[in-house]
């Protein structure tokens, strides 16, 4: 039982939503074991500074809609720098 | 399991039996009429509304079961509860991505207002933000959230 790639990889991943969401820093785990079906994502960006939880989540959705399209499962977090800064241990 | 027979019931109701458009097919793709209509009825069904993989007895996917046991930590009553399984129903499956506007399953509508998926839900959980909601819902009772 052997899935085709998606064709989306963690380097081609992390360009994308560096390029397309001014990403100050992301992460990209591929959670399939390489197949490329099942990422999740870390992004810490200035562009979800004033938005809420879902507003954030659809944003990267609708950005990364051909890539999301394309994978079985996929899972975000989302921080803008401030909170990154805090999340991060000292 | 009444809400499943109810779920999987609704579900065959959704299939657009007349579809009058010239320019679709019978089973469309994309969102017909009468499923936009269906689902407008489906996420207002009850309080808490769960698209889901599977069912929350047998959930057939990692996310899906983690949106029901988070609902379940939270306290939520599951007879306040209407899932549907998609996996049960491709018209379904397709048409609530396009309905939500959201790409991926589960979807969690609480008193007919979409929510999030599983990631959203969880975040929530962590942050009392779910707890809050719930409760200002009248979803949770205010002591039974204290006992946690």
């Amino acid at each position: 039982m052997s899935a085709p790639h998606s064709g989306i990889t963690v380097e081609s991943l992390k360009q994308v939503i560096t390029e397309k969401l001014e990403a100050e820093h992301v992460e990209v785990v591929d959670q399939s074991g390489g197949c490329g079906q099942m990422f999740e994502v870390i992004i810490v960006s200035p562009i979800f500074r004033e938005k809420k939880l879902l507003a954030r989540h659809r944003l990267v959705n609708e950005t990364l809609k051909d890539e999301i399209s394309k994978v079985h499962a996929f899972s975000q977090k989302s921080y803008t720098p401030e909170e990154w800064e805090k999340k991060k241990p000292q | 399991m009444n809400f499943f027979r109810a779920a999987t019931r609704t579900s065959t109701l959704i299939r657009p039996t007349i579809n009058a458009r010239a320019n679709g097919p019978m089973w469309a793709r994309w969102l017909s009429d009468s499923l936009r209509q269906q689902l407008d009825k489906d996420v207002k069904s009850k309080d808490v509304v769960l698209f889901m993989k599977g069912t929350p007895d047998q959930p057939m996917c990692g996310f899906s079961r983690a949106a029901v046991q988070i609902m379940q930590v939270q306290g939520v009553d599951f007879d306040k509860v209407q899932t549907y399984n998609v996996l049960e129903d491709a018209d379904l499956r397709q048409g609530i991505k396009e309905y939500s506007e959201w790409p991926t399953i589960p979807q969690v509508y609480i008193k007919g207002e979409f929510v999030g998926g599983c990631d959203i839900l969880l975040n929530m959980h962590q942050s009392g933000d779910l707890e809050d909601l719930l409760i200002k819902e009248g979803i949770v009772p205010e002591e039974l959230a204290d006992q946690q």
